[in-house]
């Protein structure tokens, strides 16, 4: 089948020569593969939008998940950021605390809308949701700020990875901070290269990050690695939008991490026996929570 | 291309922690489920790689069961689907294998009543999005992009025409079709990812054809 594009160079050629922003050649591609109708397609994004709004305000009230790991530090940010004393400046705080909300909600079993997975579900609301106090945006260029994120994660998922389990947390926090950066770049006006530069920026730092979840939960470190990759997205997007180029091309970036993921040993891929999981605290959380025998865990079902 | 929609990437809507192992994972059992045609009595459901050691953590055994009750990812019933399956009568077993598999969140499904029984491997790729890839024993590949029509038949001549003959006669395009049989004529099973829902009139129409056992569907 004819598709609009299946790599970045393409997907900024294509938003270059019809004049057009990302969102915009998503949605095209979105109606060509699905056969689905524009209204349609724009109304499941504006629903997940809205979730996305629900996930980050209840975060923002203080949830905690049952197994005590996580919750509660979307309220500390954002009380510190209202002190007024942040050093690294309000919107970039605001969207790290809207990350964590977001992933606080998560790991408590709530309704989150991924992007690109659960885990890293954080890093493309929190950042939306701070850069939208900056730049006023309409409903509609919310809705194409998903768009855009979605057609970068579109391009990962299918030339490398989006999951944990086969690419590391660089296929998942990573990719969800390259896509938001390239989105803020287009909300913020920059240009289809310009957004391709920043998810490459991004995506660059963002290599090598393994996936070692302590306990196998969605809890440490993944909250604070989307804070960090909600932090590290915004600054991407300002280096895009001030003229910095990547030196290697966004498809390149792309491949590299593909390779990376599939390099990495499984202890380091979503199977909770390499990395932080692994350390002393990591495994007696683990049996603190599951009991020592692995074969007689409860089950944790809140 | 393995993922066809920016709602793979965006999406989907669903209850926490994991998409590969708790959104995924509830596809996996909702299209058993759907496959199966009704709730089964009773569930024996082996994971392995990431999904053995990681499940209970990341809800893939609530989830799956969630999918088997009929749940969707973004049904809030999930947390509770293990109670939920002991007051709708249907027991349950879990079985961490250390059998190394192609993908690493792999399940395979054993489901069962009176009438019959029914196994489906699936795979999480990632995201929330699955595959199955083997059914009863047949290897296949069904993404569930598109509605299907899965037909289970004996191997003589004439089933595949008469059945593609029933699914023309409603209008409906084949988008891609696959044959498999276990042994000359013996058990054969087609699947058909068609562009339209299918009705339950054609159901109907293709399990009153002779040879057929079974029809089962999935909607997009």
């Amino acid at each position: 089948m004819d598709v609009l594009f299946s790599n970045v160079k393409e997907l900024v050629e294509v938003a270059e020569k019809e004049q057009q922003p990302i969102s915009e050649i998503m949605i095209r591609q979105e109606m060509l593969l699905t056969r689905r109708s524009r209204e349609d397609i724009v109304a499941q994004m504006e629903n997940n939008l809205a979730v996305m709004e629900s996930s980050v305000e209840e975060g923002l009230k203080g949830v905690h998940s049952s197994s005590g790991l996580t919750g509660g530090d979307a309220v500390l940010i954002q009380n510190y950021m209202k002190t007024g004393k942040s050093l690294s400046g309000e919107l970039l705080l605001d969207a790290v605390s809207k990350a964590v909300a977001t992933n606080e909600v998560n790991a408590a079993m709530g309704l989150i809308c991924a992007t690109p997975t659960a885990g890293a579900a954080g890093i493309v609301p929190g950042t939306l949701f701070a850069v939208k106090n900056k730049l006023n945006p309409t409903h509609e260029q919310m809705v194409n700020y998903l768009f855009t994120t979605g057609a970068f994660g579109f391009i990962v998922a299918n030339n490398a990875s989006i999951s944990g389990a086969a690419g590391g947390c660089q296929a998942e926090t990573g990719s969800a901070a390259s896509m938001a950066a390239a989105a803020i770049v287009e909300m913020a006006g920059g240009t289809p290269q310009q957004s391709a530069e920043a998810f490459s920026i991004v995506m660059k730092n963002m290599l090598g990050l393994v996936c070692d979840p302590v306990a196998g939960l969605v809890e440490v470190p993944c909250v604070k690695r989307n804070a960090m990759g909600a932090a590290k997205a915004l600054v991407g997007a300002d280096m895009a939008l001030a003229g910095v180029v990547s030196v290697i091309p966004t498809d390149e970036v792309i491949e590299a991490m593909h390779k990376i993921g599939q390099s990495m040993p499984s202890a380091l891929r979503e199977t909770a026996k390499g990395g932080l999981a692994a350390t002393p605290t990591g495994k007696a959380l683990e049996a603190k929570i599951f009991g020592k025998d692995k074969e007689s865990r409860d089950t944790v079902t809140k | 291309m393995k993922f066809r929609s920016v709602f793979e990437i965006i999406g989907p809507v669903m209850i926490g922690p994991s998409s590969s192992h708790t959104a995924g994972a509830a596809r996996i059992g909702l299209v058993a489920r759907d496959l199966f045609g009704r709730q089964p009595e009773w569930a024996t459901i082996h994971l392995y790689g990431s999904f053995a050691e990681t499940y209970k953590g990341h809800g893939t055994d609530v989830a799956i069961i969630g999918g088997l009750l009929g749940y969707d990812t973004f049904d809030e019933r999930i947390r509770t689907a293990f109670e939920d399956a002991e007051r709708l009568g249907m027991s349950f077993e879990f079985i961490a294998e250390v059998e190394e598999m192609d993908h690493p969140n792999t399940a395979k499904l054993v489901i069962g009543d009176k009438e019959g029984v029914m196994e489906l491997i699936g795979i999480s790729i990632g995201g929330g999005t699955m595959e199955v890839i083997e059914l009863n024993g047949f290897p296949l590949r069904l993404s569930g992009h598109f509605p299907a029509l899965l037909v289970v038949h004996d191997d003589r001549a004439g089933v595949i025409a008469n059945v593609s003959n029933a699914i023309a006669a409603q209008d409906m395009n084949i988008a891609h079709m696959e044959v498999g049989r276990k042994e000359k004529g013996k058990m054969a099973l087609m699947v058909i990812e068609v562009d339209q829902v299918v009705n339950d009139e054609l159901i109907e129409e293709l399990r009153a054809l002779p040879n057929v056992t079974q029809v089962s569907t999935l909607a997009n």
